[in-house]
C-alpha cells in the first residue's frame, strides 16, 4: 500500500512539475511550469517538423518515381531494413562526432532516420496499385507525369500516409535524445536531470509519451481520412 | 488390396470393405432463411457404388455430402453409415474413416507428397514402414511415380499431378466411404477427361462407396452408378441409374437439366466394344482382286480395308486400287478416323462426322482391326432399350 | 618551474595527439578494445531476453486472439500503444515502479516488440489458405491438430519475418537501455559522444549484432521451411 502511495506520489509531483514553477534542484535556475515545458515542445515538435518536411520532400517524389517504374525495388524495400538495424544513438552520435553540435547537423540525422519508412511505403504503396487500372490509363493518354499525379498517387496515399506516421513517431521519439547534441527538447529534463530533478525527468517521459501517441492518432485519423471508400486498407503496412 | 491396410483394426473384420450410406429424411435449416439448404433427403447408397450429387448452384448437393462427415451438422432426420448414425460419432474420429476430396485439392504446402499422403495413417499412429509402404503403393495406384513424387512439394506439381495426390491422401487408410466434391472441377477439359476415366478403371479395383458432387450433368452421367438430381431448395428431384434419368426423366426440372439432347448423351454410356460391329473386309497387299471383292460384297462395307501384315489398317480400296489381276496399295484412301474399342460411343460419332466418314475400322489395344463401326449402328444404339445400357463404371470394366 | 619531464613525453607520444585531433585511431581502438566487451554482451542479454519474451507473450495473445477475433481489435490498440511510446520515456515512466536496472528496460523493451509480433503471427495464420483449412478437418484434424500440424507451419515465413523486424528494432532500442541503468553498448557511445572512433566501434557493433542476428533468423527460417524454397511446377 506504502509503495502504491509513493508511486502515486512520484506520478504526482511530476504532474505539479508540469505545470508550476519552482527552483532548479542544481539551484540557481527556475525550471517548471507551464511555460517552460512549452517553449521544449516547441523546439521538440519544429525539430521534428523540419525533419518530416524534408524527409517527405525527398522520399516521396523518389518512392513514387521508382514505383511508377519499377526501377530501384530492392534498394526500395531494404532501405527500411538497413534503416532499422541503425541505433539512434549511434545515428545521433555519429553525426555529432562528425560534423559537431547544431540545429541542421541534428535535423539531417533525423530526415536519414525518416526516410527509409516514407520511401519504402511510397514504393509499395505504388506498386500495389492495379495494373490493370494504370493500364486503362495509360490507354485512355495520359502521359506518364499524370498517372502519377492523377492514378498512382492518389491509390497510394494510405500507404505513403501509413510511411509518414510510422516515420513522424519515430522521429518525435529520437528528438527526445536531442539535447546530446546541444538541442534543446523535451528530452532535456530527462538527459540534464540533475539541473531539473528527478520530478522533472517524470514529467518529460509523459509528456513526450502523450506527444508520441497524440501524433500516431492523429496521423491515424488522417490516413484513414484519405483512405478511398471503395478501397480496402490494408492494416499491415510495408514496414515497422 | 488386403485388409491390413485398412481403417480398421485387425483381428475379426467389424465392417466390409466398403459401406453402406443411407440418408434418412435429412434436413439442413440455417437459421434466418426460408428454407432449408437440405430438405428431407431421402436415399440409399448400396456399397460399392458411386452415387452423383448433382443440381444446379443451390440446390444444397455440397450442403448434403458435408453433412455425411458432419463438416456441417444436419437439423433433423439423420444419416447412416453402415447402419448406424453419424449424429453419435465424434467428428473428427468419424472423418479419419471418411475419404475426403475437394475441388481445390487443399494440398498441405509445408508437407511434401508423401507427407500430405501420409497425414491421416499418422493421425491414426500407423508405424513409419508400413507408412512409407502404404504412400509408395497408393502413388502407383494414382499413376504417378513413387520415386519422382514422394518428395516433391506441391508447389513443384502440376494440376493434374495435384489432383491424384489429393485422391491418394484421401484413400490412404482404405476408407470404406469417399466424398469428392467437384474433385476434377479444377482441371483443364482435357486432363479432365483421362483423370475421370483414370478414376473410373481405379474404381473397378477398389470398389469403394462414393459420393460424388458436381454441377455438371455429362459427368455425373459418365461416373455415376446412380444419380440424385436436386433442385433448389435442397429437395430431391429423382434417384436413378443414368440409363433410367436418360430415358425416363421424371418432371419438368430433371428433363430441363439432363439437357434435350438426352438420347445423344445415351452414347456416353456404351463403349465400341458393347455394339455388334460389322465384319470388316480385310485384305492384303498381293491379295488377288477378285478375293477382295468377294469379302466387300459379303460384308455390309462396300469396300475393301487394306491391312499390312500384323491386321494394321492402312486404308480403304477404291474401285481404282482393284483395276488389275492384285491388290495395289497405292490407290488407297485415308483410314481415319481409327476407332478404339474401348472408345465410348459418343466420341467415335463425333469422329466420324468429323471425317464426314459413314463408317470407320475398329481396333484393339494392340491395333489390329476387328471390325467396322458406322454410323447405322451409332443409329440403332440411339433407339436401343435402357436395360440393355450399362452404368458409369461398369461401361468401363 | 620547467614542465615536468612526463608531460612532454606525452606531447611526443602519436596515439595521444590522433585521440586529440579527434581522428580514427586504429591503434587506440586496439589497445581499449576490452571496455566493449562487456556492454557488448549486456547488449546481446537485453534483445535476446527482451525478445524471447515479448514473442512468448505475443505468440499466445496471437493464439487466442485467432479464435476469438473480438479480441483481436482490443489487444492491437493496447500494443499499439505500448509500441508508440517512445522507450526511453518508457524507461523512466517506469523508473518508480521497477527501479533502475534490467528489469526496467528489459519490461520497456518487451512492451515494445509487442505488437510488431502479434500483428505478423495473426497475419500469418489468416492467410492460410481456406481450401487447406478445410481438407484438414475433412481428413480429421482436430481443431488443435490443425493448428499445430497446418496452420502454425505455414504461418512461420510471416512470423520469421516479424521476429526478424522486433530483433533488428530491439538491438537499436537497448543502446538507450543505458539511461534506465542497464549498460548496454549506449552507455559506451554517451560516455563519449564526440570521439569518433568511440562511436563508430560501439555504433557498429551495434549495427552488427542487428545484421547478424537477422541473418542468424533468416538461416533458420530457411532451414525450417524448405517448401518455401521449391521451385514452382512448369
Amino acid at each position: 500500500m506504502s509503495t502504491t502511495m509513493a508511486v502515486l506520489g512520484e506520478f504526482g509531483d511530476a504532474v505539479d512539475f508540469i505545470f508550476d514553477e519552482r527552483e532548479s534542484p542544481a539551484g540557481g535556475a527556475r525550471v517548471g511550469g507551464l511555460g517552460e515545458m512549452w517553449e521544449l515542445m516547441w523546439e521538440h515538435l519544429k525539430l521534428s517538423g523540419a525533419a518530416m518536411g524534408i524527409a517527405s520532400a525527398i522520399s516521396v517524389p523518389i518512392g513514387l518515381w521508382l514505383g511508377h517504374t519499377g526501377r530501384g525495388g530492392f534498394l526500395a524495400i531494404n532501405a527500411s531494413n538497413v534503416g532499422r538495424a541503425v541505433p539512434t544513438l549511434a545515428l545521433i552520435a555519429f553525426f555529432v562526432a562528425f560534423l559537431g553540435v547544431g540545429f541542421w547537423n541534428l535535423t539531417l540525422a533525423l530526415v536519414l532516420l525518416a526516410i527509409p519508412p516514407i520511401l519504402t511505403n511510397t514504393y509499395t504503396g505504388v506498386r500495389q496499385v492495379d495494373r490493370d487500372t494504370v493500364d486503362s490509363a495509360r490507354g485512355m493518354g495520359m502521359t506518364g507525369v499524370q498517372i502519377v499525379r492523377r492514378v498512382e498517387l492518389p491509390l497510394a496515399l494510405p500507404l505513403i500516409f501509413g510511411g509518414i506516421r510510422i516515420s513522424a513517431v519515430n522521429v518525435v521519439a529520437t528528438a527526445t535524445i536531442a539535447p546530446l547534441a546541444g538541442i534543446v527538447t523535451l528530452g532535456d529534463p530527462i538527459i540534464n536531470v540533475n539541473t531539473y530533478g528527478d520530478e522533472g525527468r517524470l514529467a518529460a517521459a509523459i509528456v513526450v509519451a502523450l506527444l508520441a501517441v497524440v501524433t500516431e492518432v492523429s496521423l491515424a485519423a488522417l490516413q484513414r481520412g484519405v483512405t478511398p471508400r471503395g478501397l480496402k486498407l490494408d492494416r499491415r503496412e510495408a514496414t515497422t | 488390396m488386403n485388409t491390413s491396410d485398412s481403417a480398421q483394426p485387425p483381428g475379426p473384420s467389424s465392417r466390409p470393405a466398403a459401406a453402406t450410406l443411407e440418408f434418412r429424411d435429412a434436413t439442413k435449416r440455417y437459421p434466418g432463411q426460408d428454407h432449408p439448404a437440405v430438405d428431407g433427403l431421402s436415399l440409399e447408397v448400396p456399397a460399392g457404388e458411386i452415387c452423383v450429387l448433382v443440381g444446379p448452384s443451390g440446390c444444397g448437393k455440397t450442403t448434403a455430402m458435408r453433412m455425411v462427415n458432419r463438416m456441417i451438422d444436419i437439423t433433423s432426420g439423420d444419416i447412416l453409415l453402415d447402419g448406424s448414425s453419424v449424429r453419435e460419432r465424434r467428428p473428427a474420429e468419424l472423418r479419419r474413416e471418411i475419404g475426403y476430396a475437394i475441388q481445390q485439392i487443399g494440398l498441405f504446402p509445408h508437407l511434401s507428397v508423401a507427407g500430405n499422403v501420409a497425414t491421416v495413417p499418422r493421425l491414426l499412429g500407423w508405424p513409419q514402414d508400413r507408412i512409407r509402404a502404404r504412400v509408395d503403393e497408393l502413388l502407383e495406384l494414382v499413376n504417378l511415380d513413387p520415386h519422382e513424387t514422394r518428395d516433391r512439394f506441391p508447389a513443384q506439381l502440376s494440376g493434374g499431378q495435384r489432383q491424384r495426390v489429393g485422391v491418394a491422401r484421401a484413400l490412404a487408410v482404405d476408407p470404406p466411404l469417399m466424398l469428392m466434391d467437384e474433385p476434377f472441377g479444377a482441371i483443364d477439359p482435357i486432363n479432365r477427361e483421362r483423370l475421370q476415366n483414370e478414376f473410373l478403371r481405379l474404381q473397378r479395383e477398389i470398389r469403394k462407396t462414393i459420393v460424388f458432387v458436381t454441377h455438371d450433368i455429362d459427368e455425373a452421367i459418365k461416373m455415376g452408378d446412380r444419380i440424385a438430381v436436386m433442385r433448389q431448395g435442397g429437395k430431391l428431384a429423382q434417384y436413378a441409374p443414368p440409363a433410367e434419368l436418360l430415358m425416363y426423366p421424371q418432371g419438368r426440372f430433371v428433363e430441363d437439366f439432363v439437357g434435350s439432347d438426352r438420347a445423344l448423351k445415351r452414347l456416353a454410356l456404351q463403349r465400341v466394344r458393347d455394339v455388334d460391329l460389322w465384319k470388316a473386309p480385310l485384305v492384303r497387299v498381293g491379295e488377288p482382286v477378285a478375293e477382295a471383292r468377294a469379302k466387300a460384297t459379303e460384308s455390309e462395307v462396300p469396300y475393301p480395308l487394306l491391312v499390312d501384315g500384323e491386321g494394321k489398317p492402312l486404308g480403304w480400296l477404291s474401285e481404282k486400287g482393284m483395276q488389275g489381276e492384285r491388290v495395289e496399295p497405292e490407290l488407297r484412301s485415308n483410314p481415319d478416323p481409327v476407332l478404339e474399342l474401348e472408345d465410348v460411343l459418343r466420341d467415335a460419332l463425333s469422329d466420324l462426322l468429323q471425317e464426314e466418314a459413314q463408317y470407320g475400322p475398329v481396333v484393339d489395344h494392340r491395333g489390329q482391326v476387328v471390325g467396322v463401326l458406322s454410323i447405322e449402328i451409332l443409329g440403332h444404339a440411339l433407339r436401343s432399350d435402357p436395360d440393355e445400357v450399362p452404368s458409369g463404371a461398369d461401361a468401363a470394366a | 618551474m620547467s614542465a615536468p619531464l612526463a608531460q612532454l613525453r606525452i606531447r611526443e607520444d602519436p596515439t595521444e595527439s590522433c585521440e586529440a585531433d579527434n581522428g580514427f585511431c586504429p591503434d587506440w581502438i586496439a589497445d581499449n578494445f576490452d571496455r566493449y566487451v562487456d556492454p557488448f554482451f549486456e547488449h546481446v542479454y537485453l534483445t535476446v531476453v527482451a525478445v524471447a519474451i515479448g514473442f512468448a507473450i505475443s505468440f499466445a495473445l496471437a493464439l487466442i486472439a485467432y479464435r476469438r477475433r473480438w479480441l483481436v481489435s482490443p489487444i492491437t490498440q493496447v500494443t499499439g500503444i505500448l509500441y508508440t511510446i517512445p522507450s526511453i520515456a518508457a524507461f523512466f515512466l517506469l523508473l518508480p515502479l521497477t527501479g533502475r536496472g534490467k528489469t526496467t528496460a528489459l519490461i520497456a523493451l518487451v512492451a515494445y516488440v509487442l505488437l510488431i509480433i502479434f500483428r505478423n503471427v495473426l497475419a500469418g495464420l489468416d492467410n492460410v489458405p481456406d481450401e487447406t483449412k478445410d481438407a484438414g478437418r475433412g481428413m480429421g484434424l482436430t481443431d488443435r491438430q490443425l493448428l499445430w500440424r497446418v496452420e502454425v507451419p505455414l504461418a512461420l515465413p510471416e512470423i520469421m519475418a516479424g521476429l526478424r523486424i522486433a530483433v533488428t528494432t530491439t538491438v537499436g532500442l537497448a543502446t538507450l537501455a543505458f539511461f534506465a541503468g542497464a549498460g548496454g553498448l549506449g552507455g559506451q557511445i554517451f560516455s563519449d559522444i564526440t570521439f569518433k572512433s568511440n562511436v563508430v566501434v560501439a555504433g557498429g557493433l551495434a549495427v552488427l549484432l542487428a545484421a547478424a542476428l537477422d541473418g542468424l533468423i533468416l538461416l533458420v527460417q530457411r532451414g525450417i521451411t524448405p517448401w518455401t524454397r521449391a521451385v514452382a511446377a512448369r
